[in-house]
């Protein structure tokens, strides 16, 4: 092989490095395509509008938990209260639609517990900088316990999981486009503009990469992060409401499930744990991918178990993958 | 307060200067301990009736969540995490608890000693995936989790199996006197057998070195790659203990795994390492286990709602963390 086609080679895989790493989201679709595909090998006709609706549904909860853990491990944060909070989100909604401003006050109320959590958590970690897996843990078994408790006082009087929410969070316009997307959508459109046009975003990215040369170049990284994890709990919080609609249960362990996958999400979308690099549009891919799988796994009939292991390892390969490819050399 | 070290080669160094100095360094975990007997007196105070039967209860009870702190505190030392623990035991407890069941004793002791193995194994396991596919460890653990936990149902899809009546007697019960109880013995003996002899020696050296600074315990010859797997291995081996804990404190094997994981990084916290690691030891989360546990029961005592336990142990993980954080903070002032 002569030098120059060497190069043209080494060259070759130097850009396809750059690719994933400047642009992961494209890799991404590629496997989540490839997922699909899959799919409808393992089970000819299944892909068809009304199956990426059903898809698209069950998905979002867990993309609006993903926006949660991507914006903290932006800045090297993470968010392990986002379970509790939204369960507790659909659960103290569920309990208070006979409340006399019925489910708006029902919602209200939920999200400005929600937020109320957050603020603490934010003040926590910004001001007293100590470390978000702590706090954010702390304020799960917090929120938790007082969900519990909640739930021994409302006695259930004939609450549920109230129809608008329910319409939100399990609906499909047509047999095909769910009615979620209505709450989706302007959330990761928000999200992804507060991340790429606005001067706060990029104090995210700042404080994720480097929070002492953030500091000395004027960032105010307390508020900034004060402002995060209330935005994160809020977040986590409309993310309950759609899930509990999603499944028509209303109950304090109801979102428990999909702490870890919405960290996962976030992994696989490119947002590196130790803050600095990633962005929102990868980590819905990344719910997508999650999604799909796991429906890939039901219908190739895996049994709960091998479900589990396969989901796992194709976590630890396509990170694995990722590392690998995007390592600095 | 000044933190200064006392200077080195002082004239005149007596054996009092010694144990303070022995304090100091661990301070944390006295302090814990301070607490501690402060709680056990309390709650002597809001009921009498408190002996020596509930404290052993309480030595039982806490057993399994002591040793999956030990277990996370090594590999915290380490500068990594594992959220891998609460699986790792449900999958040792099913599997201990499935073949021990109705088995004689010979059967029973090579099956501890069999998943004790699979302990190291499965830390062995995270720990290549993590030095090999260098992807940050809460990724790797966390992914592994769903692994783990799928291996344990597919030995076992409900609870259920048995527990040696050797094991059983291992973890109930005083030794000798009423007031020693036999789980807390158990643990002691496991930590000083096992733990104590490593941290001492090089290779525990080490495990404190890559912990606390990587590239320097690089530079100056430590096995950063092979500390970091054996640091996974001990987790794992220690994981396999609390899961044989499980099996013979509640005498069956449940193959969903309980809330040990975030409860184990939440006691390693409080105990007083640091989460960036290389500080620490694994004393000081095994006195916050046995302190969370007593708040709850204290709670009871007071008649409050149990849920509030839970709330509890939120705040003060949140509350302790943040006089930490000011303790360094002023640490770096001074």
């Amino acid at each position: 092989m002569s030098a120059a086609s060497e190069t043209a080679v080494r060259s070759g895989v130097g850009n396809v490095r750059g690719l994933f790493r400047d642009r992961p989201i494209i890799p991404l679709v590629v496997l989540l395509a490839l997922l699909v595909v899959v799919m409808q090998l393992a089970s000819p006709g299944i892909v068809k509008l009304s199956w990426a609706g059903v898809i698209l549904r069950t998905a979002v909860p867990l993309a609006i938990l993903g926006a949660c853990q991507t914006l903290t491990m932006l800045t090297g944060g993470i968010d392990l209260s986002v379970g509790a909070i939204a369960s507790m989100a659909g659960f103290v909604t569920a309990t208070l639609i006979h409340s006399p401003g019925g489910v708006p006050q029902a919602i209200l109320v939920a999200l400005a517990v929600s937020a109320l959590a957050g603020l603490l958590t934010g003040i926590v970690v910004g001001v007293f900088r100590v470390h978000p897996l702590i706090v954010t843990l702390g304020m799960s078994f917090i929120v938790l316990g007082f969900a519990n408790v909640w739930q021994l006082q409302s006695v259930q009087t004939g609450a549920g999981v109230p129809v608008e929410l329910r319409t939100i969070g399990s609906g499909l316009q047509g047999e095909i486009v769910p009615n979620s997307l209505v709450v989706f959508v302007p959330i990761s459109i928000f999200i992804l503009v507060l991340l790429r046009l606005t001067g706060y975003g990029r104090l995210l990215f700042a404080i994720g990469d480097n929070p002492v040369a953030a500091r000395l170049s004027g960032a105010r990284s307390w508020q900034v992060l004060t402002v995060l994890y209330v935005l994160s709990a809020v977040l986590a919080g409309i993310a309950g409401l759609v899930l509990s609609g999603l499944t028509n249960t209303a109950s304090v362990s109801l979102a428990d499930s999909s702490l870890l996958p919405s960290v996962a999400a976030a992994v696989i979308g490119g947002t590196s744990i130790f803050g600095g690099r990633g962005g929102y549009g990868g980590t819905i891919v990344g719910a997508l991918i999650l999604t799909v799988l796991s429906a890939l796994l039901t219908v190739l009939g895996l049994p709960e178990p091998t479900r589990q292991i396969v989901f796992g390892s194709i976590i630890v390969l396509v990170a694995a993958a990722y590392t690998r490819v995007t390592a600095e050399t | 307060m000044s933190a200064a070290a006392p200077p080195v080669g002082a004239a005149r160094v007596g054996p009092l200067d010694g144990i303070a100095a022995y304090v100091r360094r661990n301070g944390w975990t006295f302090g814990l301990i301070a607490l501690l007997v402060a709680l056990l007196l309390f709650t002597k105070w809001i009921q009498p009736r408190y002996g020596p039967i509930p404290l052993q209860g309480l030595a039982t009870s806490v057993q399994p969540l002591v040793l999956a702190a030990v277990a996370q505190a090594i590999v915290v030392i380490s500068g990594g995490i594992d959220l891998s623990i609460g699986s790792i035991m449900a999958l040792t407890s099913v599997v201990s608890a499935t073949l021990m069941d109705k088995q004689t004793e010979g059967v029973s002791v090579a099956v501890v000693i069999g998943v004790l193995l699979l302990g190291l194994a499965v830390g062995a396991v995270n720990g290549a995936l993590v030095v090999f596919t260098r992807v940050p460890d809460i990724v790797v653990t966390l992914a592994m989790s769903f692994v783990w936990a799928g291996c344990a149902l597919l030995v076992r899809s409900a609870p259920g199996g048995g527990a040696a009546a050797w094991l059983r007697g291992l973890v109930g019960g005083p030794l000798g006197n009423e007031w020693i109880p036999k789980a807390a013995v158990t643990v002691l003996v496991v930590v000083f057998v096992v733990w104590i002899p490593l941290s001492r020696s090089r290779i525990g050296l080490s495990i404190y070195a890559i912990g606390s600074n990587r590239l320097a315990a690089f530079r100056s010859g430590v096995p950063v790659a092979r500390t970091r797997l054996l640091a996974y291995v001990l987790t794992g081996f220690f994981s396999a203990l609390a899961g044989l804990s499980l099996t013979a404190t509640t005498s069956i094997g449940s193959p969903v795994p309980g809330p040990y994981t975030l409860l184990s990084v939440a006691a390693v916290v409080l105990g007083g390492v640091s989460l960036a690691g290389g500080r620490g030891g694994v004393f000081g989360p095994i006195v916050a286990v046995v302190v969370l546990q007593l708040i709850q029961t204290d709670l009871t005592f007071l008649r409050f709602d149990s849920n509030y336990a839970l709330v509890a142990q939120g705040a003060i993980l949140m509350l302790v963390t943040m006089f930490s954080s000011y303790l360094s903070f002023r640490r770096t002032r001074t």
